[in-house]
């Protein structure tokens, strides 16, 4: 994918404790960009020099055409001159003021005429009409955060920088966000960088995908081609998975089952609240993925699709990710070594492949 | 009661406390951010220096202002040729021994309190477009507000307690540089133990209230941070 509208570019050098952050990458101006590393990657150190928060000894950073760092010219906006939102791990709100005091922080700080994210909307967006009066002690860390989402985007930031932002929430309070964050990506048009360490997040949110490892980028690319590529890590483990946009194109009420067509066929949830029309994105697990050599009949199984291995590379041990093609989508399978040799599997063997389980993702 | 001696003891200790406060407050602020916040070698040394008065008897930091400010020392030298006069036995040569006497009962509430308010909120107060000197009284100052009442409090009391400095850099002027402390001295050498009781007595109930006071005030503020006690 070609960055549009200049895009965001940044090149970052500076030695760390322990690590040094060696990064040069262009993404999309627009969409959420993923970040994606296992811990001690240098993610967040990456998007705390896009802040301006870290000085890296040399740095470079255009955002849609705006530049915002540039060392060797002697350039630096300090933080607060550059038109970023930042939402923290921890929340980090005032704890002097309250909630509606904390929004306005930001807000009565961005001319006017600069402002695009409305108060209303932000508030609506996140949730936050009953919240407004309350002091933040008295917050749940899922509302803190939500608090703190709004407040970055009422200074209607030309970037979204956002670090780990449900990484201190437990499995409920992640729910709970989530939707926001879709909505957010729905409804407002503002490039968000998004610093994650989970797939799941990643798969959800993202439409660009930057994976970073011992402070240098291994790869950048759409979320989809990246999350199936087996010479990467994100394509491997329990997590592996691939994600597909499909249409709505049946819905049995009676059965609790909608159906959705992609170009490899034609998928059916355990979901009857969507439309017909309606676009899906789905995932589906590596190891929800089994192959036959021929179309099983008489089977539990409803998503059967012929597809062409692609690939195979080593997992666990014993395991193979093997890649696939379905009609121009990639998929994921884990199988056993023992079973890819009974199969003798190879690259251009067509196979078929059966999807136990389907998860939308909204 | 007091008499008219004692009444001037008591405005000029008022007017010396208030006066010395204000300069710490106004002073300590930046010492202390700089203090909390350095990562220089010399925050060792300035450190000690603060919190030297809090082990150093009166008296000798009140013998070497007097050598540093009188009329052969550099400090006395400089104030003279720029038409000063001489600090010691004035009332401007008191505010000067205080402030640095009650020093470190005003710098180290708020230098603990800039500590624990730590790195977050001012980074993000910066990307909520507040420039350093904005965070600041937005923020710091705002967080920090039971540190300054500890701190003023306790730099009020301390210098309306004082003795042995004002009495080397004071002299003991009546009117002028002669304080409550003094005064009560002077009392008890002349064996007028009544005149020392009010005195005394007025100061033991003055400096129990206080202490009640911030300590109920502090109490009752919605317990946000720890860290600020002297």
């Amino acid at each position: 994918m070609k960055p549009e509208g200049g895009g965001i570019t940044a090149s970052f050098r500076r030695a760390f404790t322990g690590f040094s952050l060696d990064v040069s990458l262009a993404v999309p101006g627009r969409g959420v960009t993923a970040i994606f590393g296992p811990s001690g990657s240098g993610k967040t150190s990456l998007l705390r020099c896009i802040a301006g928060l870290e000085r890296a000894g040399s740095g470079h950073l255009s955002v849609n055409g705006e530049l915002w760092q540039d060392d060797a010219a002697g350039i630096f906006l300090p933080v607060h001159r550059r038109p970023l939102g930042y939402v923290f791990q921890e929340a980090s709100l005032f704890e002097h003021l309250d909630v509606a005091r904390n929004l306005d922080f930001g807000l009565r700080r961005v001319p006017p005429a600069q402002r695009r994210v409305s108060l209303e909307q932000a508030i609506a967006l996140l949730g936050l009409q009953a919240l407004m009066q309350r002091m933040p002690a008295t917050l749940s860390g899922g509302e803190r955060q939500r608090v703190a989402i709004a407040r970055a985007l009422v200074t209607s930031p030309r970037l979204l920088l956002m670090d780990e932002p449900l990484a201190s929430l437990d499995l409920a309070r992640k729910a709970e966000i989530l939707p926001y964050l879709e909505r957010l990506h729905g409804e407002l048009d503002m490039p968000v960088l998004y610093v994650s360490h989970a797939p799941d997040e990643v798969a959800r949110l993202a439409d660009h995908l930057v994976l970073l490892d011992a402070g240098r980028v291994t790869a950048s690319g759409p979320t989809r081609e990246l999350m199936t590529r087996l010479d990467l890590p994100l394509a491997h483990g329990d997590a592996a998975a691939a994600v597909l946009d499909a249409v709505v194109s049946a819905v049995e009420p009676d059965w609790h089952m909608s159906h959705a067509e992609f170009p490899g066929g034609r998928i059916s949830l355990l979901n009857p609240s969507l439309q017909v029309g309606q676009r899906v994105r789905v995932r589906i697990q590596a190891r929800d993925v089994s192959l036959t050599l021929a179309r099983q009949e008489g089977t539990s199984v409803q998503n059967i699709f012929p597809v062409i291995v692609t690939g195979l590379a080593a997992d666990s041990p014993g395991q193979l990710m093997v890649g696939l093609d379905a009609g121009g989508s990639a998929l994921l399978a884990r199988i056993t070594q023992k079973s890819a040799q009974a199969l003798r599997l190879q690259p251009g063997s067509r196979v078929f492949a059966q999807v136990k389980g389907v998860a939308v993702l909204g | 009661m007091l008499d008219a001696a004692g009444l001037q003891a008591l405005a000029l200790t008022l007017r010396l406390a208030a006066t010395t406060t204000l300069v710490l407050l106004l002073a300590g602020t930046p010492l202390a951010w700089w203090l909390a916040r350095t990562r220089s070698w010399l925050k060792g040394p300035v450190g000690a220096l603060v919190a030297l008065p809090l082990v150093l008897p009166p008296v000798v930091l009140g013998f070497y202002l007097l050598v540093f400010m009188g009329p052969s020392g550099p400090v006395g030298q400089l104030t003279q040729s720029l038409g000063w006069g001489l600090l010691p036995f004035s009332f401007a040569g008191l505010v000067v021994g205080s402030v640095l006497y009650s020093m470190p009962f005003v710098v180290q509430p708020l230098q603990n309190a800039f500590e624990a308010l730590g790195e977050r909120p001012l980074e993000a107060a910066a990307t909520l477009r507040a420039s350093p000197l904005d965070t600041f009284f937005s923020v710091v100052l705002p967080l920090a507000r039971p540190a300054y009442l500890t701190a003023a409090v306790m730099g009020f009391a301390h210098t309306v307690g004082e003795f042995g400095i004002v009495l080397m850099m004071g002299g003991n002027i009546s009117g002028k540089t002669r304080v409550m402390s003094v005064q009560i001295y002077d009392h008890v050498e002349a064996l007028e133990y009544r005149q020392a009781h009010w005195l005394a007595g007025g100061l033991l109930v003055f400096s129990f209230l206080v202490l009640l006071a911030l300590y109920t005030l502090n109490t009752l503020q919605p317990g946000r941070r720890k860290g600020q006690g002297a």
